[in-house]
């Protein structure tokens, strides 16, 4: 299952970090990823980060989204 | 064609076919784990459930569904230990706090899920957790597209799966193209996500320019994640492995190396497991090649429902005849 969602880090300790959507928080393995901080999002999956999510990338699909939504 | 259950039900959830003019058909690949996984490794987590040293984990997709004659959640009715959990690292929990007994994770998923997998034999290994096992039935996702290019359902473009690129990233799809002038693009789940992907596979394909594209960049980079791909590496070695619908493709499953044998399921906990019988009638393995729509299947809505179904494409929560049931796509 390819079911994974953005979720933003809020603590780290160590191999593990605390990670919130939408208030609500869980504990998420660390060990797929490497130079995360606090405040940096993350997709995760199955309890574990996976990727960084790129914000400089998000926005970026988010400008040409809103442009297929404007031709529409 | 999309190669990824998550996107299967994205696509059913927000009606994108509805939204598509009568000449573009969207195909539903081989893109849920479970739904490609054949009888046999259902009935050998059935025969694993039924011994009393044993604690099934599993997550929660896989406990409905049939096998030969049982499932693990008739199993669970019965009394026998099956708990869902929602990451290997839970298991790892449970095989801590029950030390008399063997937890046996089932190992189903597509390389998004091997990492995690991954990451719970190395702890298991380095923190001395000596009863928590893995039962490896998981697959890998680019020999599977190589035979569906080479299959006989014409695709022209692959809807390429979001998840399981963050950590293969880009090389395999750049090869597909390569060697057989497909499209492929890499699509986020949000639906605006998909149909720009399929905007950017049509223009390939009236252009006849047949290329790779990253849609869902903010999550997936060239390289997939490495540390990622190493950890897998570390674990497991590719082996030939049976798809539903599929056959035997070469190096196209997982098993677990010998230096992590000791956590190994398959080799340390013997159990009869029943001859493998195949469901009457049930066209999973067409449906999974995009050949049969769940509609055509004359199970679909009948003798196979969510409540009661005969494969695995029925019961997954991101198989394709879930996705028609439950968004009511019959034509």
């Amino acid at each position: 299952m390819c079911l994974a969602i953005p979720m933003k880090i809020i603590k780290i300790n160590e191999d593990r970090a605390i990670v919130e959507i939408g208030g609500n928080q869980r504990e998420v393995g660390l060990q797929l990823i490497g130079d995360v901080r606090v405040n940096d999002y993350v997709i995760v999956h199955a309890g574990f980060a996976i990727q960084k999510l790129d914000e400089k990338e998000a926005n970026e699909t988010l400008a040409l989204l809103r442009e297929i939504e404007n031709l529409s | 064609m999309e190669v990824c259950g998550t996107h299967t039900m994205a696509i059913a959830r927000y009606g994108i076919r509805g939204l598509l003019p009568d000449t573009i058909h969207l195909l539903s690949g081989p893109g849920c784990p479970v739904c490609v996984t054949p009888h046999h490794l259902i009935d050998h987590a059935v025969a694993l459930a039924r011994r009393n040293d044993v604690i099934i984990a599993t997550f929660g997709d896989m406990i409905k569904v049939p096998g030969s004659t049982s499932s693990l959640e008739a199993e669970r009715a019965r009394g026998h230990a099956v708990q869902v959990v929602s990451s290997t690292l839970d298991a790892l929990k449970i095989a801590d706090t029950t030390p008399d007994k063997k937890i046996v994770f089932i190992g189903v998923g597509f390389e998004t899920t091997i990492p995690t997998v991954a990451v719970s034999l190395v702890e298991a290994r380095t923190h001395h957790v000596n009863n928590y096992y893995v039962l490896c039935a998981h697959k890998v996702i680019p020999p599977a597209l190589d035979a569906l290019s080479q299959g006989d359902v014409a695709i022209d473009g692959y809807i390429c799966p979001g998840h399981v690129s963050t950590i293969i990233g880009y090389e395999c799809y750049e090869s597909i193209v390569k060697q057989y002038g497909i499209g492929c693009v890499i699509s986020g789940f949000e639906p605006l996500d998909i149909l720009q992907t399929i905007q950017s596979l049509v223009s390939q394909k009236k252009n006849n320019k047949p290329a790779f594209e990253n849609q869902y960049t903010r999550a997936v980079k060239p390289e997939g994640n490495p540390q990622a791909r190493s950890v897998i590496h570390t674990v497991f070695e590719p082996e030939d492995s049976e798809w539903r619908g599929l056959g035997i493709l070469p190096m196209s499953g997982l098993k677990i190396r010998p230096e992590f044998q000791s956590w190994d399921a398959a080799a340390q906990i013997p159990v009869d497991i029943e001859p493998t019988v195949e469901p009457a009638g049930c066209l999973c393995g067409d449906v999974l090649q995009g050949k049969v729509k769940p509609f055509e299947c004359s199970l679909f809505g009948r003798a196979c429902n969510p409540d009661h179904p005969v494969g695995a494409c029925m019961v997954s929560s991101e198989g394709t005849c879930a996705a028609y049931y439950r968004y009511n796509i019959r034509s």
